[in-house]
């Protein structure tokens, strides 16, 4: 077992983890984020996306002992005093989910792409937002509250 | 009738889904969330081969890794199970219903049979301990493709059924079927391959079971049919269902795949009853690929015959359907629910279908997106294109000629259509389209001869959905009813509890339910809370799937939101001192008529329901309803899509630059969360169409087995929809029809038809599945050798 301190939503957490444990896991099983989701185990689908150090990171691509010292944003940590986060109020307004599974990690991806100042047309959003899988709303709606919020035509 | 007799105005607007306030701040309950006190992980180890006589397990190295509970095999369980895991659809008389159990003993018969179970005291703990499990499998000879599994001396699946042929199934309209094709001008056949989907829902399955002193047993299950589950869970384990809760917590998509009942879920419920600690198996993706049902896998060949001004007489199907290596929930039966649309929206005289199940040694097939119908309606629309080219004739006069025009209309096949404007549908695509335009654009690229040339492809379909009537249920041999319930309950203080008998993944019936009944009994639609998901809240009911919660239990919602306002009409009428007759409801207040002065509030009606202070004689207090809907018929809804398509001849890439789905599911409730599942139906259809293939080797070693050899598109892949609607109302009384499954069962044959359009001045014809680069290059190569 390892130590680790890290800084989540704004928490500061110390605990012990194993050397193999992956930063989903850590989220998940032991802060109890269970916000974000997995949804496979290739880093194909995206569903982990969560901001390190305010970038987004797919959790399952790192390893809890990397986290250390570092500041963890999850979907849990967006709202503010109960109210949505521009990205989520869009997503609601827009329809951009339906079972809701992909959501926190297409929210967060959508978060750091906007923040980055990448999502500029629609075309780019599409591209940015590639690494998310998302099998309920073929994107459409995504792509959408994703410009929307980044107020930027589609 | 009208669906509104109070007028709020829910029904019809795009109210703003309730689901998203927890599913947005990532405080979703899907099950692998949830966690119990002394809960052990469950590890299933699975068959790396397709098929394998297992010599020997041997368990004691996993029994004594760190952290493991227990580690059983096939054998170690059999007297756990009083029954093998139910097929509720045995087709034909004789089909051949191979026994199945939660655990493979004695051979394994497909790549991820499961074998044994390793339970641990924590996920990573479990998955090493399955590592340690030795397996002593003997490899045998085995067969993955249906065209060949039928050949004598092919290795067979079920070696005592001397056979891979599970079923013959056969509807016919008439004996002159034949006669009719041979005394046509023209006829055309064509064969079709449809290669396996796999379903991918991003939440993979999970269950957490947990099992009680007194032999109950309570599970958590990403499962789109908690009442099924609960019902399998008696024939399985011999658990009553009056003992057994399921809960379908939040579920991360099905599409079908979680319209299922699969082995780890009497698994872990059986080891929790057995180890007195709640057990939980989460799947991984990789074992998605292989343990959870795939769809489609069908060799179609279908013959149309026409005369020479495009009348067509008469259509004949013949198709191999996969099984796979057992029969899971309705394997068997998912042909024939696109059995009786090879006709779609046109009027054919003569109809045959002929469905061979096939078993091979690969994951069961089952449920998946339309399922049946996608098959039936990717033939057929490929084939009307082809019969115009053989005619001469344009793709949509062909279309137009042969639509039906008057409804209710019975079909060759037997089934009667409610309703429908199939040419309006056609019209108004087209007005989005501006056919003219992208005409006059491909025509000046082939002039030109343009790398990049365009096509244009349409689907014009029909499909029968909402299952279903009970009684053809029956007639067809499907095991259960197709009914489903509803209750609704007002509270003393005047909200409205819903409880519904199908169980949302991703649908939006807290939103959409929760309309109906807020503009039916006029109260706010925040006033409404929609409950499912749970047997014990939700006794009564079938669950979702094949496009059935609003068409069936809408439907149940309606009539018991009825059965509501006329008690609380009758306590109104008692206490104003006026018959029944005398009021009027509007807006959530009855009132006398002509003196609306003399009123009271529904919510007072409850109130006084509930204090029971004046009630009339006799009548029991409180103020709820329960209604069991059984449907007449089937749910058909249709329409006309279009794709249009960029093709580079040189690469064989392909784009779609366009597509036009306009649709008639009758009324709309929702129309913003309508177009969300139009939406995500294309993206599958078109999936399908240009990525999407679960391959095989010739032994049934699947090829594609993650994410990154599997193309679940991206929103990178795939383009905007313009979507719109024309309304024909469904003989119900909300007038509403299924949505779900139709983006899927239209988009593949307009994908593939712009593709075949785009390409057809070199002289391509035809177009396998899934139109990837590599096979469009080869179409291309083979024309111009």
């Amino acid at each position: 077992m390892r130590r680790v301190a890290l800084t989540a939503n704004g928490v500061r957490r110390e605990l012990e983890v194993e050397p193999r444990e992956l930063l989903v896991y850590v989220l998940r099983d032991r802060l109890g984020l269970t916000g974000t989701t997995v949804g496979c185990d290739t880093s194909s689908c995206g569903s982990c996306t969560v901001l390190v150090n305010g970038e987004s990171v797919k959790s399952c691509t790192m390893l809890g002992v990397q986290a250390d010292g570092m500041e963890i944003t999850t979907i849990e940590g967006l709202a503010r005093n109960g109210d949505l986060h521009p990205v989520q109020q869009a997503f609601h307004e827009h329809h951009a989910l339906q079972c809701g599974y992909c959501t926190p990690g297409m929210v967060m991806a959508a978060v750091s792409l906007i923040e980055s100042g990448e999502a500029t047309d629609e075309a780019a959003i599409r591209e940015g937002l590639e690494g998310n899988l998302c099998r309920c709303t073929g994107y459409h709606n995504i792509v959408r509250a994703v410009a929307s919020a980044a107020g930027v035509a589609s | 009738m009208t669906a509104v007799e109070s007028a709020p105005g829910f029904i019809g607007t795009s109210v703003k889904r309730k689901e998203d306030a927890s599913l947005l701040r990532g405080k979703g309950t899907f099950v692998d969330n949830l966690t119990l006190p002394g809960m052990v992980y469950m590890a299933v180890v699975r068959s790396p081969y397709p098929r394998a006589r297992i010599n020997g397990i041997d368990l004691a190295a996993a029994r004594a890794a760190d952290g493991v509970v227990a580690a059983f095999s096939g054998a170690d369980l059999a007297d756990e199970w009083v029954g093998g895991m139910p097929c509720a659809w045995p087709v034909t008389e004789d089909i051949k219903m191979p026994p199945h159990y939660p655990l493979a003993s004695g051979e394994a018969r497909y790549q991820g049979d499961g074998v044994a179970v390793v339970l641990a005291e924590s996920r990573a703990l479990a998955k090493d301990a399955a590592e340690l499990v030795e397996v002593d499998y003997e490899p045998l000879p085995s067969i993955a493709d249906i065209s060949k599994a039928l050949e004598v001396g092919a290795p067979l699946v079920h070696e005592d059924l001397g056979t891979n042929e599970c079923y013959v199934w056969k509807l016919e309209s008439s004996d002159d079927v034949q006669a009719a094709i041979e005394a046509a001008d023209v006829v055309v056949t064509r064969r079709y391959v449809q290669p396996r989907l796999i379903p991918n829902a991003i939440e993979p399955r999970g269950v957490l079971a947990q099992a009680g002193p007194a032999g109950e047993v309570t599970l958590w299950s990403a499962t789109q049919v908690p009442h099924i589950l609960r019902f399998t869970m008696q024939l399985v384990l011999g658990i009553p269902e009056s003992k057994t809760r399921v809960i379908a917590p939040d579920v991360g998509g099905g599409f079908g795949s979680k319209l299922d009942v699969y082995a780890e879920e009497y698994l872990a419920a059986a080891l929790a009853k057995r180890l007195g600690r709640p057990v939980k198996w989460t799947e991984e993706r990789a074992e998605n690929y292989v343990a959870t049902i795939h769809g489609r896998d069908v060799v179609h060949e279908l013959t149309f015959a026409a005369t020479k001004d495009g009348t067509i007489t008469a259509v004949k199907s013949e198709a191999l359907c996969a099984m796979g290596a057992y029969l899971q929930l309705v394997t068997p039966g998912i042909p024939l629910l696109g059995a009786w649309i090879y006709s779609g929206p046109y009027e054919i005289p003569n109809y045959s279908v002929t469905f061979t199940g096939v078993f091979t040694h690969t994951t069961p097939t089952d449920a998946y997106r339309g399922a049946g119908r996608p098959e039936a309606t990717y033939v057929l629309e490929r084939t009307m294109d082809a019969l115009a080219r053989e005619l001469g004739m344009d793709p949509l006069d062909l279309r137009r000629k042969n639509f039906i025009k008057e409804f209710p209309h019975t079909m060759a096949s037997g089934l009667t259509i409610d309703s429908g404007d199939y040419g309006a549908t056609l019209d108004r695509a087209l007005e989005l389209l501006d056919l003219d335009a992208i005409r006059a654009d491909q025509a000046a690229r082939r002039s030109s001869g343009d790398v990049k040339q365009i096509g244009v492809g349409f689907s014009t379909y029909n499909e029968m959905c909402g299952l279903a009537p009970s009684r053809i249920l029956g007639a067809i041999r499907y095991a259960v009813g197709g009914w489903d319930a509803s209750t609704v309950r007002f509270q003393p203080l005047g909200s409205v509890q819903v409880v519904i008998g199908t169980s949302p993944h991703g649908q939006s019936h807290e939103t959409t339910f929760a309309q109906i009944i807020a503009d039916q009994l006029g109260v706010d639609v925040d006033a409404v809370e929609v409950i499912h998901g749970d047997t014990a809240s939700s006794q009564l009911g079938m669950d979702t799937y094949g496009s059935r919660s609003l068409a069936v239990g809408g439907i149940a919602l309606w009539n018991a939101g009825e059965k509501v306002i006329a008690k609380a009409r009758r306590i109104v009428a008692h206490q104003l001192e006026v018959s029944d007759d005398d009021l009027e409801l509007e807006g959530g207040t009855f009132s006398v008529k002509g003196s609306p002065d003399r009123s009271m509030t529904i919510q007072a009606a409850a109130f006084s329901a509930h204090s029971a202070h004046n009630l009339p004689d006799g009548m029991e207090p409180g103020l709820e309803a329960t209604a069991v809907y059984d449907p007449p018929n089937f749910s058909w809804p249709g329409g006309a899509h279009a794709a249009v398509v960029e093709v580079d001849t040189e690469t064989g890439d392909t784009r779609l630059l366009r597509y036009v789905a306009v649709d008639d599911v009758g009324n709309a409730v929702n129309p913003q969360i309508i177009d969300g599942q139009v939406h995500g139906g294309v993206a599958q259809g078109i999936a399908a169409a240009l990525f999407e293939e679960g391959a095989y080797d010739d032994e049934g070693n699947l090829l594609t087995t993650t994410m990154a050899t599997y193309l679940v598109p991206s929103a990178a892949e795939l383009p905007s929809y313009e979507t719109d609607r024309t309304t024909t109302v469904a003989d119900n009384p909300l007038g509403v029809k299924g949505v779900g499954e139709t983006g899927t069962i239209a988009a593949a044959p307009a994908v593939i038809n712009a593709v075949v359009d785009a390409l057809s001045h070199l002289g391509v014809t035809d177009m396998p599945l899934p139109a990837t680069p590599e096979r469009v290059w080869k179409a291309i190569e083979e024309v111009r050798s």
